[in-house]
């Protein structure tokens, strides 16, 4: 933690060209940062801030097209902008570790666990096998992978995404190394394990007195484990400095406005009971998918057991739940996307649940919805305007009625008129995401599911897609139904929420009373593993 | 629009590919134009004359009208550059009317398995059952069993390609269906229908385009084949495969008859077959890094 101990990384003046045709001359421009042993630097910034290319360029595998203009990278006192391929590929692994987001593609997915990890080891030893062996069963140990012999023979596809992060963490510092790079290690993660991988790194640092230089867009990863913080946007440094500082006494405008759009743990007051018209509703709805065996029997999964909701006029209600709870299915069936296996729906009094889709058509325009993924819900070879009329025009409206109500839509979304004429590939995704909420508005719903509708999107571009649908709620007086893996997301937004776990419905409650009192484990569980709360910012 | 067209151009191989291609059509189009006769005219006393020979045809009324043979004569006295640029019409109409008639019926079928689960299951044997069976053998049992016209032939060709289209398509179909904006379609109440034709199928376009010229230039080669073997159209039509075909039997002595026309046929196939690989690479961006830059 001492100033005086030489860092173990150090960048100054760091910039990386992008080919000529870009939107900005440089993917980096002039980014100077220092790493000492021990410590963590915290490399913070939203999408296309150059913040991986950063750290792409750090390990030595940037992309070809992009070339370092300036400065330079040392790492223990060896520059390595000018190192050779050879000396790099050595470097990396034995004096740079590194973890990436996605941890199956990171490994290789026809050779065990075990054999990756002893590759890398004999790459970089003269160790015997014997040797070999034992260090990566105590290296599987120490990342607490259950049962390291059964690791050792397992193939990445038989493994859960948190064990493979831990294989991939357990290959960056099996060889002790001065610097540990992790791009986004935990963003792919359920939030549970992302609490128990952050703790693990921290410790292993501590153990190692490892360098960590850690890429995220999340602050509340960074309040966790910063001890140095630089903030970068369109490629420029924004601000740089202790955690504490930075975050809680920011200097740049731009800082204060990444800080202020993270969504908080608090959910807003309790509302009275809505009192209004169930607009959606599911009772003891499941899906069963059936396979067969090897030897033709059959066998169920149940992905849904037993849900119901209910939501009113003007009433959001949350469904929350980690990857693989069923949250998502259940919002399908509802919407009749896939047909549930068992169970009633109604949308307004209308029993949906068996209704054939011939049937089914013209009840649409009561429940509307919203992807997850911008850059797919819109499709890319119609115009904004072709994809806005389709289902005003199916509920009957002439040509000229709904591109009349398609200009009004624009207006509500707050994008020029003009964008009907374009393609969704010239937007951003907050854009595209505006877009796909205008779009479903378009059949005038009375009720919107939102399907992890900000989750792809930026913490400032989602705070702005919340406060759109708050808005629209507001004074269309729709029934929202919030399905997220976000609990802060669910806070800011929803009146009630529904925790699922396992394909069943754990608790459920207005909002302000479950996140105060959960009734039961795993609520606990998953409040707790909410990255930290921000420490409130203190005045200029 | 533009910046597709300009992408496309950049590309070296679809340039070589439509450059070459564009001639062959206008030979095509130009072949009573381009110093021919008439592909069928014979000229009795000039039999296998090597190139360059000045004959004369014997016309209706008894004159006759000089002309040089170019490439030579064949063992009927007929002039082998006419039948040859009388032949690029035949092979390029085969080429585009198989390609067609393949996207059409294999597009349709793909189409209709890959979107509805029911029809998948049937339709998708059947095509299994027919690619069981070698093309080349069933397209002489259709040609043997329709008998030789332009159709028949182009028939005979593209229903061995119809699987692999259905396949193909089918597979495209499987993940579009599944994405975002067909399940928002869904959602916005759109008939099927009409899912498959605004949604669907302008986004499995690419593939197909790409997919259709390797058929064409494929079908340019298996019409050449049928008619070496004399199961393709009948000999008063003139098609490369059946130039070279009955030049074969005096090869050895006169080799005229069988390389003009492979002259034509190899960079026809080679210039298709470099269109679809440049269309490949710019129209699907997964192979975009690894084109010919």
């Amino acid at each position: 933690m001492t100033a005086d101990r030489s860092p173990v990384l150090s960048v100054r003046d760091l910039s990386v060209a992008l080919p000529p045709g870009g939107d900005r001359a440089h993917a980096v421009h002039r980014i100077s940062l220092a790493i000492h042993p021990g410590q963590t630097l915290c490399v913070v910034g939203e999408s296309g801030s150059g913040k991986s290319v950063m750290a792409t360029t750090v390990m030595g595998l940037l992309a070809k097209e992009l070339q370092p203009s300036g400065g330079e990278i040392v790492l223990q006192g060896e520059s390595l902008l000018g190192a050779s391929p050879a000396r790099l590929r050595a470097l990396r692994g034995r004096t740079m570790g590194m973890v990436f987001q996605e941890p199956m593609t990171a490994l290789n997915p026809v050779m065990t666990c075990g054999d990756q990890v002893d590759e890398l080891l004999s790459t970089h030893t003269d160790w015997p096998a014997g040797q070999r062996r034992a260090e990566i069963l105590r290296i599987f140990e120490r990342v607490r992978l259950p049962d390291p012999e059964r690791m050792l023979r397992s193939y990445p596809h038989q493994l859960s995404g948190g064990q493979r992060q831990r294989i991939v963490i357990a290959m960056a510092v099996v060889l002790k190394p001065a610097l540990i790079i992790c791009d986004e290690p935990t963003t792919a993660l359920d939030v549970t394990t992302q609490k128990e991988i952050l703790r693990l790194i921290a410790d292993l640092q501590r153990e190692q007195g490892s360098a960590v230089l850690f890429i995220t867009h999340d602050m509340g990863v960074v309040a966790e484990i910063a001890d140095e913080v630089l903030v970068m946007n369109q490629g420029e440094a924004v601000e740089s400095g202790p955690c504490e500082q930075v975050l809680r006494r920011p200097r740049a405008e731009y800082t204060r406005q990444l800080l202020s759009a993270v969504p908080g743990m608090t959910p807003p007051a309790a509302k009275p009971e809505f009192t209004g018209p169930v607009l959606l509703s599911g009772q003891g709805v499941g899906k069963t998918y059936g396979s067969r065996d090897w030897m033709g029997r059959h066998r169920a999964t149940a992905a849904l057991q037993n849900a119901q909701v209910a939501v009113h006029a003007g009433e959001t209600v949350g469904i929350v739940g980690e990857s693989g709870s069923g949250k998502s299915t259940f919002a399908r069936c509802l919407i009749r996307l896939i047909d549930p296996s068992e169970g009633q729906i109604h949308w307004g009094g209308q029993e949906v649940a068996t209704l054939p889709e011939s049937r089914l058509r013209p009840l649409r325009n009561q429940v509307q919805v919203v992807f997850q993924d911008p850059n797919r819900s819109l499709n890319p070879r119609r115009t904004v305007g072709q994809s806005m009329v389709e289902g005003a025009m199916n509920f009957g409206q002439s040509r000229a009625e709904a591109e009349a109500l398609a200009a009004e839509l624009m207006a509500q979304v707050r994008l020029p008129v003009e964008a009907l004429q374009r393609y969704p590939s010239q937007f951003s995704g907050g854009q595209r995401q505006r877009l796909a909420i205008a779009r479903a508005l378009a059949c005038r719903p009375q009720v919107l599911v939102a399907d992890e509708a900000v989750s792809a999107l930026d913490v400032s571009v989602q705070a702005q897609i919340l406060n759109l649908l708050r808005e629209i709620q507001g004074r269309l007086g729709l029934g929202l139904l919030f399905i997220t893996h976000d609990l802060r997301v669910a806070a800011q937004l929803c009146d009630r929420v529904v925790v699922m776990h396992q394909g069943h419905i754990v608790e459920e409650g207005p909002t302000a009373q479950l996140y105060a009192h959960p009734q039961q484990d795993y609520t606990r569980r998953l409040l707790d593993a909410a990255p930290a709360a921000l420490p409130p910012l203190q005045a200029v | 629009m533009t910046s597709l067209a300009s992408k496309l151009l950049a590309n070296s191989a679809i340039r070589f590919g439509a450059g070459v291609l564009g001639l062959l059509i206008g030979v095509a189009l130009l072949a009573p134009w381009l110093g021919t006769v008439d592909p069928a005219a014979m000229d009795a006393g000039h039999i296998n004359t090597p190139s360059g020979t000045v004959g004369a045809f014997a016309l209706l009324d008894g004159s006759s009208v000089a002309h040089t043979f170019w490439m030579g004569s064949d063992n009927f006295g007929r002039d082998i550059y006419s039948r040859v640029l009388y032949g690029t019409r035949v092979s390029l109409l085969v080429g585009l009317f198989t390609a067609v008639a393949a996207l059409l019926v294999g597009g349709t079928l793909g189409m209709l398995a890959g979107y509805f689960r029911t029809l998948d299951a049937v339709l998708m044997r059947f095509m299994d059952g027919l690619m069981a069976i070698p093309a080349i053998l069933l397209a002489i049992a259709l040609v043997a069993a329709l008998g030789a016209q332009l159709w028949t032939v182009v028939v005979a060709i593209a229903v061995p390609e119809i699987p692999r289209v259905t396949r193909l398509v089918r597979s495209l179909v499987l993940s579009l269906r599944e994405e975002p904006f067909v399940e928002a379609a869904r959602a916005l109440a759109t008939p099927t229908p009409v899912i498959l034709w605004r949604h669907i199928l302008p986004n499995a376009m690419a593939p197909l385009i790409v997919q259709g010229t390797f058929i064409a230039a494929s079908a340019v080669l298996t019409e050449a084949i049928l008619s070496f073997l004399g199961l393709g159209l009948p000999a008063d039509i003139p098609t490369w495969g059946n130039i070279m075909a009955e030049g074969r039997v005096q090869f050895s002595q006169y080799p005229g008859n069988v390389l003009y026309p492979a002259l034509f046929l190899v960079p026809t196939v080679l210039a298709v077959n470099l269109l679809g690989d440049g269309l490949r690479d710019v129209l699907d961006p997964k192979f975009a890094k690894r084109g010919a830059r």
